[in-house]
């Protein structure tokens, strides 16, 4: 009786139903110092003067620092491929380039000095120009680093097929915004460093990628990377954001060091807001060509990346998008040219998805533009133009080659369980009586990329010879599931009960190499190396019993229904796992273990169909979501709860940035929206219960022929969400909403198109 | 293990508050300004109460105070000066047994990161006290105060239907 | 996140209250819910040097029928408005708004005397008072006054109290008679973007608008069209007039024009207009 791919609830859970989840603030460390920052209240402005005493001379104030203070080195950018002028500083010190920048850092007996402190430090401004639109800053009129000669920090161009639409019968053209976004993950930033007994600096971080921290916090504050040792408790939620190392971490760091007593930093949300990496941030242009009978043939898409203000992941996000430029789809010619910019605002990062939203969030909307154009069905245009489950692996024009797939499955599913014609039957009458309340229905079928990167992964399974098993992962879940997951795949393997097995994580001096979680990679490969320790282990472990039973190595059977060995033929002589782990010190001292690097098999590509059902109000333009359809293939699935629950949170991020979520800076780089007051976090009561499907398409791929989940459910369901918006007014002559469809953007598009029509019915 | 308050504080702007927390009544002296959730977090050491914003919106560091949720961001400590406060570690039973509404959670797969969870399970404990029975939409109305960002809600819903319909939860 | 410093005293009887804020003026707030102030001070957007508490003062927390209206004590919290008995059956426009303010744990807490004092136009509470031609009792130094809804609120965030002053008492007429309320938000707690009340009263319709100027309106074109004849519709084309919405990334002066249009047109309907 297989464990896998049951509804195993979670291990994890009584603890935080109980008495919480121990996150870094709400690490004990006696004595520690709590710092907190000053950050820039200008986008753009050179900093005349810093004015520290009053805040240095307050009673409980232990220190002041700003960037001269610490000395150090620039903090990296994002591998070489952008321009090293436009790397940040710790803090700043001679000029600011977004609201919400650090400046300086106040260490202080408690968190209410500590903020007191803040209002006593005066900063002195020197306004320069501010550019906000990534469009604008493209044109280098204002340039952030004059230095570096221009705004823009990286470019992909595989472009310049003149001609690419030739032989189009129809072609559509649609500019469309792919909004800033916050990934407002529940917990904010949270960093705490201490110096040990023995001269090593422990550090704790709210963090995806612990082994990264410890290289940042190593190479920066020049320490041996054995000197640093990170301790990963609790994550609140990351969503991409927490995978990149920040200044503040580092800053962190330094004080632990300077001032020989814990320092603990935990942003509020206004800071973070402003100081954690924004997600998304992409101004799309696309053009889309093919035959009357729906056959679509090139495609081009163009970007102009936001990279806020120093270049972060955010800026190579493009390079995500390239890889998915033409979708699920069987287009012959494709191209994709992008160019990624830095503007006076916060900077961005990998958010849920990371660059593969963007490109199926353009290329569902120009489908849709186009099924419109030649009068067809959207679901239609879509069969029509997927990949055959017989054309895998499948090349694309942007040479990315998807693994294996069934986009056809995945497409009839969705229509089925939407009762996809009796919706269209719906519209058609509400559209024929002119009802107020008009309905959209809209779908996107996706592909997408997992476990992208060239990462392998650590997985190690030890047996205690009191038969416990410890299992340590490179992984760093931070809400994801992985114990309850990695003890499934080694229960499977082992024949033991998940509950007889310890998943240890995000401790360096514990997990010795680790690529962390993020990009849908970690069930893949870091699952996958688990499973193979696992599958190590049962080796060593016949061959020990081999010994034991002096018998033939394959004569040994190991009995998964109760985890003991035997030889083939008599189980009522066995041995347990805890004796052979026994046997395994006597023979040499060295307990029963493996250790597994696995190698990166390579990227895995699921897919699926989302449908959205709107209502729109058309005398307020209020979009109501009243169902949500979401048929994913991650290949295998190993534990449905898990993956049902990454879809749901996929999902209600990707249906926020399509009806609600937008970062709003005025001209001047003033944020808008950097309060949960203000941004528009989707809530419970704007959302309805997800209908969910897996069909499972296993990949070759990897041994377990999984594939990746996480981000799915974002990528797929923003473009559902907003194409069936637009297919709640497109009888009304509108062709296009952006993101987010909020009431008046939804009034306006209604109220152009009118204007529109009128103007072509009076002869302008 | 429970942190003490070791700071130096504004001396002349102390209040003393007496409140029962989880049973227990506690006493301490603390600045005016401090709020519910520090005092709970801080000076008795119950870090399960979480704080995720900054403007009274998200809900995470919802406790009960004489039975009813309320945001213990947006209470002074003092305002609770004799109150009766329930904190996530107050809600199982004595014998350690879980109380519906946590049991519901674990057995609809209600909470992935944990760090709204327990907020989302006080909010429910008392929406479901207030309305025993309610409707889905009721459900996820009640929560408009309390933001997740890992579950989609899809399954605290359904962990606060599976509650409302466990007896104990009607006596 | 944490407020600046400042003294706290609670304060034992109204008179106390008023002595304290007579002898502390602008250095010193009324604390009652907390619910409008201290989301302000954790920011530190206000930094009063003396929060004087009332939020105990059990003797203003009542709804009770009197003759002519229901009287509602200031330290009334949201959700036990929301729930009275009297509030539903003798003003139930006042239960359901109560009942739609921010949410559960906001209603827990906040009172119909702080949202109300706190003069914001965004609030539900003001326009629902103005439609009802609803009164204040305040009480001063000088003793108790009465002061009428629509000469309240004075201008954004302020209203017609001293600062010595404390409000003691809502009313509202006893508006038994079918009443409409809607609001556009973009999410379900939001301030609105526009919002609209109707109710029928002994003296016709009154309509409020909240969120269309700096502070909360009555649509007294809309009115006065309704008790001269105009239908629904007729009547809700006059919504936007002595308005003056401001423009901000949720709507553009239009767009709220337009919308208080249909909200009126909507609350009207359900008024049985």
């Amino acid at each position: 009786m297989s464990i896998l791919g049951n509804r195993v609830l979670r291990r994890e859970d009584p603890k935080f139903l109980t008495v919480g989840g121990t996150y870094v603030a709400d690490l004990d460390l006696p004595g520690s110092v709590h710092l907190t920052f000053v950050r820039s209240s200008m986008a753009h402005a050179k900093i005349l003067s810093v004015d520290t005493s009053g805040a240095k001379a307050m009673p409980g104030v232990v220190a002041v620092y700003t960037n001269e203070d610490l000395g150090m080195a620039r903090m990296p950018t994002i591998m070489s491929m952008t321009n090293e002028a436009m790397t940040p500083p710790m803090l700043a010190s001679r000029t600011v380039r977004y609201v919400g920048e650090p400046i300086v850092a106040i260490a202080a007996e408690s968190r209410e000095i500590a903020e007191d402190a803040i209002e006593q430090v005066v900063v002195e401004y020197d306004p320069l120009t501010v550019v906000i639109d990534p469009v604008e800053a493209r044109k280098d009129e204002a340039l952030l680093f004059p230095e570096a000669g221009t705004n823009t920090s990286f470019t992909l161009d595989f472009g310049g097929d003149e001609t690419l639409f030739d032989d189009c019968e129809v072609v559509v053209e649609l500019t469309l915004v792919n909004q800033r976004v916050a990934p407002c993950p529940m917990e904010g930033r949270s960093a705490a460093g201490h110096l040990t007994k023995d001269g090593r600096l422990e550090f704790n971080s709210a963090t995806q990628a612990p082994h990264r921290v410890r290289d940042a916090l190593a190479g920066l504050l020049g320490l041996e990377l054995d000197k640093v040792h990170i301790v990963t408790p609790d994550v609140g939620g990351g969503f991409g954001a927490k995978a990149s190392v920040y200044p503040e971490d580092i800053v962190v760091g330094w004080c632990a060091l300077r001032l020989g007593r814990p320092v603990r930093w935990t942003e509020t949300r206004s800071e973070s807001m402003l100081g954690l990496g924004h997600g998304r941030a992409q101004v799309q242009h696309v053009r889309m060509g093919g035959t009357r009978e729906g056959v679509i043939t090139a495609y081009r898409i163009e970007v102009i990346q936001d990279s806020g203000a120093y270049p972060g992941f955010g800026t190579v996000l493009p390079f995500m998008t390239r890889i998915m430029t033409s979708g699920p789809y069987k287009i012959p010619k494709a191209e994709f040219q992008s160019v990624s910019v830095v503007t006076n605002s916060t900077p961005t990062v990998a958010y849920r998805g990371a660059g593969r939203p963007e490109a199926t969030a353009a290329i569902e909307r120009i489908m849709d533009v186009f099924a419109r154009e030649i009068a067809m069905d959207p679901a239609e245009l879509r069969r029509r133009n997927l990949i055959g489950k017989e054309e895998f692996p499948y090349t694309t024009p942007v040479e990315t080659v998807y693994d294996v797939g069934d986009y056809h499955q995945a497409l009839e599913l969705a229509l089925e369980v939407a009762g996809y014609d009796d919706l269209r039957a719906e519209q058609s009458r509400r559209r024929t009586s002119g009802d107020v309340r008009q309905l959209g229905i809209g779908v996107a079928c996706y592909v997408e990329i997992t476990n992208g990167l060239p990462d392998g992964e650590f997985g190690a399974v030890e047996v205690r010879p009191d038969g416990k098993i410890i299992v340590r992962t490179g992984t760093s879940p931070h809400g994801q599931g992985h114990v309850t997951a990695w003890s499934m795949l080694v229960a499977e393997q082992m024949g033991v009960s998940i509950d007889d097995i310890e998943v240890l994580y995000g401790d360096t001096d514990i997990v010795p190499r680790g690529a962390g979680t993020m990009g849908s990679r970690s069930l893949q490969i870091g699952g996958a190396a688990v499973n193979q320790a696992a599958v190590d282990v049962v080796e060593k472990a016949k061959d020990l019993a081999a010994d034991l039973f002096e018998a033939d190595r394959d004569d040994i059977v190991l009995d998964k229904s109760n985890g003991r060995f035997h030889v083939v033929g008599t189980p009522a002589v066995s041995r347990s796992w805890g004796e052979l782990a026994k046997a395994a010190v006597a023979k040499d001292g060295n307990p029963l273990f493996a250790e597994v690097d696995l190698a990166s098999p390579g990227p895995t590509f699921p897919f699926g169909t989302h449908l959205s059902v709107v209502e729109v109000d058309t005398e307020t333009g209020k979009v109501t979501l009243l169902r949500h359809i979401a048929v994913d293939d991650a290949g295998r699935i190993i534990n449905p709860l898990l993956a049902e629950g990454q879809v749901h949170g996929g999902i209600a991020q990707g249906v926020a940035q399509a009806l609600l979520e937008e970062v709003v800076y005025d001209l001047d780089g003033n944020p808008l929206t950097s309060t949960f007051a203000d941004y528009s976090f989707i809530s419970a009561a704007e959302l309805p219960s997800f209908e969910t499907r897996f069909t499972e398409t296993p990949t070759p791929i990897n041994a377990l022929g999984a594939k990746g989940i996480g981000e799915s459910g974002t990528i797929g369901s923003t473009p559902a969400v907003q194409n069936a918006v637009c297919d709640a007014v497109a009888h009304l002559g509108v062709r296009h909403v952006d993101m987010p469809t909020t009431p008046i953007r939804v009034w306006n598009a209604m109220n152009d198109a009118a204007a529109g029509e009128d103007a072509e019915k009076e002869g302008r | 293990m429970r942190r003490r308050a070791k700071t130096p504080r504004r001396k002349d702007a102390d209040v003393k508050v007496d409140m029962t927390v989880n049973g227990t009544p506690e006493s301490h002296e603390v600045e005016a300004r401090t709020l519910l959730v520090n005092y709970l977090r801080d000076t008795l050491g119950l870090t399960g109460t979480n704080i995720g914003c900054d403007t009274t919106s998200c809900g995470a560091c919802t406790v009960l105070l004489n039975g009813q949720s309320v945001k213990s961001c947006t209470v002074l400590a003092a305002q609770a000066a004799g109150d009766d406060v329930t904190t996530i570690e107050g809600l199982a039973h004595e014998d350690g047994r879980m109380h519906p509404v946590q049991q519901a959670f674990q057995e609809c797969h209600g909470l992935q990161c944990g760090y709204c969870t327990p907020g989302m399970v006080m909010a429910i404990t008392s929406l479901l006290s207030e309305n025993p029975e309610p409707t889905e939409e009721e459900v996820r109305v009640g929560l408009e105060g309390n933001f997740c960002r890992c579950t989609g809600y899809h399954n605290i819903v359904a962990s606060a239907l599976m509650a409302s319909r466990v007896p104990e939860m009607h006596q | 996140m944490i407020p600046a410093c400042f003294d706290y005293v609670r304060a034992g009887s109204v008179d106390e209250a008023i002595g304290l804020l007579s002898e502390h003026g602008d250095d010193a707030k009324l604390l009652a819910g907390g619910h409008s102030l201290l989301p302000l001070m954790k920011l530190r957007l206000a930094q009063p040097a003396m929060l004087v508490d009332i939020g105990r003062l059990s003797e203003l927390s009542y709804v009770k029928e009197e003759k002519e209206y229901v009287a509602v004590g200031a330290l009334t919290r949201h959700h036990d408005v929301a729930i009275s008995a009297v509030a539903l059956t003798r003003a139930p426009v006042l239960a359901h708004v109560a009942g739609q303010i921010g949410d559960p744990q906001v209603r827990h807490r906040g009172t119909i005397g702080g949202s109300i004092a706190h003069g914001d136009p965004a609030s539900d509470l003001p326009a629902v008072l103005l439609a009802l031609g609803g009164t204040l009792v305040v009480q001063g130094p000088n003793g108790r006054r009465e002061i009428d809804a629509k000469d309240f609120f004075l201008s954004f965030f302020e209203v017609a109290m001293t600062p010595e002053e404390v409000l003691v008492e809502v009313r509202v007429p006893r508006s038994e008679g079918q009443w409409g309320f809607e609001k556009l938000t973009k999410r379900a707690q939001d301030w609105a973007i526009v919002g609209a009340v109707a109710v029928r009263t002994s003296n016709g319709v009154g309509v409020g608008l909240i969120n269309m100027g700096p502070v909360p309106l009555r649509a007294s074109a809309v009115e006065t069209a309704v008790a001269s004849g105009a239908n629904a519709s007729e009547a809700a084309q006059l919504a936007a007039e002595g308005s003056e919405p401001s423009a901000d990334f949720n709507g553009s002066v239009a767009y709220r024009q337009h919308v208080a249009k249909v909200l009126v047109r909507r609350a009207l309907e359900k008024a049985g207009v």
